[in-house]
């Protein structure tokens, strides 16, 4: 009986096996193969981006205003128009959305309202950005009365940033274990110490790390700033958070689409398109280091 | 002889939705006493020390009927202040759950909380509590690392401190050595044999050796119910119910 059954299993398996390891392979190797893509398309994009656009940048592109029609000179005041405007949107919408976030997960009950606020939340993050700079234009610059503007910019990108910045944060606040709310209410703290003094400490390095990176997403954005806070050209630099602005992202689409002399100024284009990411990969690396540092901090 | 009991309990039910947890419990704390709750996995007996210090509350959908007396008060009152019930009934948890902070600030949580400002005061009440806790000679030099670095069994010794500190009448304790090694068991069973001067204690346990160790007076539990209740001594060596009887003698549970 005994050395019937090993028979069997002997035969089955030979074949099975052979079978099953081949399949093995071919599986683990079209998973590889989809993750050498999506870091292939990241290198490649960066070494079109190098290639074309290392020769534009100098000491004068990186520190200078444009000058002839936008042909020469540099793109400083689109470089601090960005930071500008990330920093404006992240003001604005960490605040707004950590307290959704703590809202949302600490103290609503699972019900129709927290549904309905979901829901917005959700749908907010499928909306257009150009629907978001229509948006902008018509509430902040024309409503509200802002203008084009920094303001006006900002606070579409922050808009922009929300869905983002409270998924993360739901995230991190969710990840911090239950029983450090039990111990804290325990002692006899009140819903709110327990928050302020345990869960968002706890939570912090997740939700920093969450901000930052939805603002580094929103800093390269060109529609939703493109009717409210950036301009073609401005010949000063800002002065007030109401004044129009220059921007990395509308800069490259002004100078490849529209500009006196498209074919002339290609490097430019790249030149300009290659700070813009690299600002946005300093930016998330910074997110990576506060993280890290905290953490440490935190565990031990 | 009657008015020895810190917490009364009558005719307690509680229900997690639609499921009956515990039906129609009556027991009562004697003051400076320590009290086991033992019973399989299931029988209600952590659900209902949580009722003690109403940390069933944060769970949804659950309901209580009955009454439960903390001295004078019945601590389901509507006017009761929660957060103060939970300063008087202080709680120690299965796991050891330090905050991730240091081991001084962890200790001056609770006074922190409770609007105490005075720094001398909180400095004194956090060596007198890990002193209590017989933590005080492990950590004395390093009060500002980190409590995530202390060993399990420190790390529980850390949690008492912690409850004690904020001088509570009651410690509840859910199983308070399950996570723990036989060296810091027997620490922590010795800690609690000493902390019964000062405040009365109601611990859940697995262990029936544990129980009979550190307890004056063991509760037993089944299926929801309060099957028996009495000496500590009697209930191991002469217990009047059947279904105790089996359950310490190890026949089922």
């Amino acid at each position: 009986m005994l050395e019937n059954n090993c028979k069997i299993n002997n035969q089955v398996s030979c074949r099975s096996l052979l079978l099953r390891r081949i399949t093995e392979k071919i599986v683990f190797n079209i998973l590889r193969l989809s993750a050498l893509i999506c870091a292939g398309a990241l290198l490649i994009l960066f070494y079109f981006l190098i290639k074309r656009g290392w020769t534009a940048i100098t000491w004068e592109f990186l520190t200078q205003a444009p000058r002839e029609s936008m042909t020469e000179g540099g793109i400083l005041p689109c470089i601090l128009g960005t930071l500008g405007l990330s920093l404006g949107a992240i003001v604005v919408a960490l605040p707004i959305g950590v307290m959704t976030s703590v809202y949302l997960t600490e103290y609503a009950k699972d019900g129709k309202i927290l549904r309905i606020i979901r829901l917005g939340i959700n749908n907010l993050a499928g909306v257009p950005s150009v629907v978001f700079g229509l948006f902008g234009l018509a509430v902040f610059c024309i409503y509200l009365n802002m203008g084009v503007s920094l303001a006006a910019g900002a606070l579409t990108l922050s808009l922009m940033s929300l869905p983002i910045i409270i998924g993360s944060t739901e995230e991190a606040l969710k990840s911090v274990p239950d029983s450090y709310r039990y111990a804290s209410l325990g002692l006899g703290a009140t819903k709110w110490q327990t928050i302020k003094k345990v869960i968002l400490p706890t939570a912090l390095p997740g939700i920093l790390t969450g901000a930052i990176l939805s603002v580094s997403r929103v800093a390269g954005e060109t529609a939703p700033i493109m009717f409210t806070g950036a301009v073609f050209f401005s010949p000063n630099l800002p002065t007030s958070i109401f004044d129009e602005v220059m921007a990395l992202p509308y800069h490259i689409y002004v100078l490849a689409t529209a500009g006196t002399n498209i074919e002339q100024t290609r490097h430019l284009q790249y030149g300009t398109a290659l700070v813009l990411i690299v600002l946005v990969f300093a930016v998330n690396l910074m997110a990576i280091i506060i993280r890290s540092k905290l953490r440490k901090r935190m565990k031990l | 002889m009657e008015s020895d009991m810190k917490i009364k309990v009558k005719d307690l039910n509680f229900y997690y939705g639609d499921f009956k947890a515990l039906s129609s419990i009556s027991l009562d704390f004697r003051k400076n006493h320590v009290t086991a709750l033992i019973g399989p996995s299931g029988c209600g007996k952590s659900t209902f020390l949580r009722c003690l210090n109403r940390m069933n509350d944060l769970v949804d959908k659950t309901r209580v009927e009955g009454q439960i007396m903390l001295d004078k008060e019945d601590i389901y009152n509507s006017g009761l202040d929660v957060v103060e019930l939970r300063r008087k009934v202080g709680m120690v948890f299965q796991k050891p759950n330090p905050f991730p902070k240091s081991i001084y600030e962890n200790v001056a949580y609770g006074l922190r909380v409770n609007g105490i400002k005075d720094k001398n005061y909180i400095e004194y009440q956090v060596e007198k509590s890990i002193k209590q806790a017989a933590l005080w000679d492990e950590v004395k030099d390093r009060l500002k690392d980190n409590a995530l670095g202390l060993s399990g069994g420190q790390q529980q010794r850390l949690c008492i401190a912690r409850a004690l500190a904020v001088e509570p009448e009651v410690v509840l304790m859910d199983e308070p050595a399950s996570a723990l090694d036989p060296i810091a068991t027997t620490k922590i069973e010795e800690l609690i044999h000493e902390l019964k001067t000062e405040y009365t204690i109601v611990i859940v346990t697995h262990n029936m050796q544990q129980a009979a160790r550190v307890s004056d007076t063991t509760a037993f539990f089944y299926m929801g119910e309060l099957i028996e209740v009495a000496d500590t001594d009697t209930i191991f060596t002469n217990p009047g119910n059947k279904k105790t009887e089996d359950y310490i003698t190890g026949r089922f549970g």
